[in-house]
């Protein structure tokens, strides 16, 4: 949905029930699909969705065996090998470059669907190639062989590839796969930029806030249908991941960059045997309880939090990652209403987690109400002297707490609230077990746990 | 430096290096004739108003006796060779050969048969003429055999290639448990020799030869796409499955006129390429044609080998005892795996 809207109504991508079987298997079913011109689609979906198969069918490597495919109104499937690749250009995963053609012939090879065989180098061709390399700044290595250059360069001689094909589509297969976080972020800016520039991009992207964050529309697939497809915001929706996925997810907005944010959660029914392992409370502030909160909730307990501020980093985490939190207006006191809602949660708690938070008159009370615990976490970062800003009054209730809690460093608080719960869980270790559990079933989707670099890309811009 | 600039110097060389080579040839064997000499007689033979003065023995041992088998020898190194490349590129595989899918084998099948069971031939054919029919047959035969749906995966059919070989290997051998006293012309013809040739078989090689080389160069940019991958090559407008139905097919016609003429020589359509892949790189628009006149060279010296010792040795061994330890060395010295 872009300039070119006005002058051609049409969408250059119409798929109408698409269907493909390979080896008696429905891969695809009943595929629908509008890609308007200009636009940067993302196919998203767990493995085996149909992405590459959809891709394929696009490119007209595959026969559908029902429906049709248009791409500028041309039905590719109709149309011989060469007419289809003036329309569309495919930039493959980034795999099987073994050979010794230096960049500058690999790129040229992009001309092949504008040469006849008789016909010789024209000058359309040559220009079209240094554009090519130059837009993807491969000009620098034009001449070393593709086998000797790293992945992400070879990743754009793929793409410059394509460029020279000159075509209004641009299909790429996974472009990110395999790359370091730079490079995903650098290869999605460039399609991005090319999208601007006019072409009409369709990527399988594995990383969903990648996808979110680069793309104007995402498609979801499962199982070879469509289950949600428009703006990423309306795509990755807790419901429809969970539907694709199977997956407990939490969708937020990123704080930084704006975009949908997605983030998995491991299920509670796998990393706990279908039982919570406990309740936890945890007082924080100032980001001082994130990282408790998400290993806490990853390994399996029932968490809350407070009081915190509206706005708080701590308050951002706990509602992505699906924490119940409880909060006051930003830069109010915790008041009489708030320290009652947070005595109820550490009454209801198995243990309650005292972060390494600065204390001062306003939320004094939450120390107050943490000393009706049954069993107490101190973390100590800092001695508390050093974060008490509450006078005598602060000093009094956290010495309270440290006659009856265990003091630990931050990176122990997991096998100490395990270790407070007695038998109810199996040791200290219970992330670590979980991500080795989980990792096969989450591979779909970026969990900060199997997959930190993908999540933070967004933060590296 | 273009392409064409590129490929026309390597080509002029090699052809400088043919000439030289052919020349040089002639003038060996039992009565040695030195190259001047030689030149003139062919000049003379060629151009009879130049009027050169050479002994008509001389004349009689260039160009009737020599000749023949040196221009047969030139132009079956030529066939290997091209067909050797367009196979490697086509298996995208280093280690593959003409005789990779059954083409020999099958030559080899009709050449045995017609000498164990020397019944007559229809049409006027000869050994030769059984050796090649017999060899499309069988290339043909592999190909329908690894078809489905109209493709064809190389994969598949290198294994039913190697199926096929060995089967037509055990028929080539139960023939010459029958064959009794001609069992030393099967062993001969098996080994790849060149003896006995006459200007009848040049011309036929040499009316066969250059127009299906003419079609494969034209599909030189084609493959060069195609090393790129089948899925690849088919998004950059290749009609994959029927270039390599053309690729296939010519290239075993192209092996089976130079098999059916000269035996089974091995190691020419591997080790060429190879050698030629190091020195001009993998573009096949310039290695196409200078492995097939490298192969030609290659051919016409190592022949001469074979029938300069003081008795002959079928050139097929002469090839295999050059080529093979090059090809280890290459192994062991280069990525050879890289094409």
């Amino acid at each position: 949905m872009s300039r070119g809207e006005r002058e051609h109504a049409e969408p250059l991508i119409r798929a109408t029930d698409l269907s493909v079987e390979l080896g008696g298997n429905a891969i695809l079913d009943g595929i629908d699909l509008a890609v308007d011109r200009g636009t940067f689609v993302g196919l998203i979906g767990p493995n085996g969705a149909g992405k590459t198969t959809l891709l394929k069918t696009v490119n007209g490597s595959l026969t559908p065996s029902r429906g049709r495919v248009e791409v500028d109104g041309e039905n590719v499937h109709a149309l011989s090998s060469k007419a289809t690749s003036r329309l569309v250009a495919t930039v493959p995963q980034n795999t099987s470059l073994t050979f010794d053609f230096d960049v500058r012939q690999t790129v040229r090879m992009g001309r092949t669907p504008h040469r006849s065989r008789l016909g010789g180098w024209r000058g359309g061709d040559e220009s079209a190639v240094e554009r090519a390399l130059e837009r993807t700044r491969t000009t620098e290595f034009a001449d070393r062989t593709v086998s000797d250059l790293s992945g992400g360069e070879r990743q754009r001689v793929l793409i410059a590839r394509a460029l020279a094909q000159e075509t209004p589509l641009l299909l790429l297969d996974e472009p990110t796969a395999s790359l370091d976080i730079n490079h995903q972020v650098r290869t999605l800016e460039l399609v991005r930029e090319l999208v601007g520039e006019g072409k009409t991009a369709v990527a399988a992207i594995h990383d969903l806030n990648l996808a979110a964050h680069y793309c104007d529309e995402l498609l979801l697939l499962s199982g070879g249908r469509v289950v949600a497809t428009g703006p990423p915001e309306s795509v990755l929706t807790e419901a429809h991941l969970e539907d694709a996925f199977g997956a407990n997810a939490v969708v937020a907005r990123h704080p930084v960059t704006g975009s949908v944010y997605v983030t998995a959660l491991p299920d509670r029914s796998v990393s706990a045997g279908g039982e919570s392992r406990g309740r936890v409370h945890v007082v924080g502030g100032g980001g001082t309880a994130a990282r408790h909160l998400y290993l806490l909730s990853a390994a399996g307990y029932d968490v809350s939090v407070g009081a915190l501020n509206e706005g708080d980093t701590d308050t951002e985490t706990a509602r992505s990652l699906g924490i119940e939190a409880v909060t006051v207006d930003p830069f109010s006191p915790v008041d009489d209403e708030a320290e009652a809602s947070v005595a109820e949660r550490v009454a209801a708690a198995d243990c309650v987690v005292v972060a390494d938070v600065e204390v001062g008159m306003g939320n004094l009370a939450n120390l107050r109400a943490a000393a009706g615990a049954e069993r107490l976490v101190l973390v100590e970062e800092r001695p508390f002297a050093e974060r008490n800003y509450a006078g005598e009054a602060g000093e009094e209730a956290y010495r309270t707490l440290r006659e009856r809690g265990v003091v630990v460093s931050s990176k122990d608080v997991l096998a100490a609230v395990s270790n407070r719960l007695g038998g109810r869980g199996d040791g200290g270790d219970g992330t670590s077990r979980d991500a080795g559990e989980d990792g096969e079933r989450r591979n779909g989707e970026s969990t900060p746990a199997s997959d930190g670099a993908s999540v933070d890309s967004p933060f590296s811009r | 430096m273009t392409v064409r600039t590129r490929a026309l110097a390597w080509c002029g060389g090699l052809c400088v290096l043919l000439v030289a080579v052919v020349l040089g040839s002639a003038g060996v064997g039992p009565v040695a004739i030195p190259p001047a000499t030689v030149a003139k007689a062919v000049l003379g033979a060629l151009v009879p108003s130049i009027g050169y003065a050479v002994e008509r023995t001389v004349r009689i041992i260039v160009v009737d006796v020599r000749l023949p088998r040196i221009l047969l020898a030139a132009l079956v190194g030529f066939a290997l060779a091209t067909a050797g490349v367009v196979m490697q590129g086509f298996f995208r595989n280093p280690m593959a050969d003409p005789s990779i899918i059954g083409i020999s084998s099958g030559a080899a099948v009709g050449a045995v048969a017609s000498i164990v069971f020397p019944f007559v031939l229809p049409f006027g054919l000869q050994l030769q003429g059984a050796a090649f029919v017999t060899s499309v047959l069988t290339g043909f035969g592999v190909y329908l055999l690894a078809t489905r749906d109209g493709r064809t995966p190389t994969a598949t059919l290198l294994l039913a290639g190697v199926a096929v070989q060995t089967f037509l290997g055990a028929v080539i051998s139960f023939m010459m448990l029958k064959s009794g006293w001609s069992l030393q012309r099967v062993v001969f013809w098996l080994m790849g020799h060149l003896s006995g040739t006459t200007w009848r078989e040049v011309s036929v090689v040499a009316a066969v030869l250059p127009p299906l080389f003419v079609v494969l160069l034209f599909y030189a940019s084609d493959m060069n796409v195609l090393l790129l991958g089948e899925a690849d090559a088919h998004s950059l407008g290749i009609e994959v499955e029927r270039t390599k139905r053309i690729l296939l097919a010519v290239s075993s016609v192209v092996t089976a006129s130079a098999v059916a003429v000269s035996g089974v020589i091995g190691f020419v359509g591997l080790i060429v390429p190879h050698a030629m892949r190091l020195l001009v790189g993998p573009d096949h628009r310039i290695l196409l044609p200078t492995s097939a006149l490298a192969g030609a060279s290659f051919l016409v010296a190592t022949d001469t080998l074979a029938r300069s010792g003081a008795a002959e040795v079928p050139v097929g061994i002469v090839t295999a005892a050059i080529g093979a330890p090059f090809f280890l060395y290459l192994l062991r010295t280069r990525e050879v795996h890289r094409l």
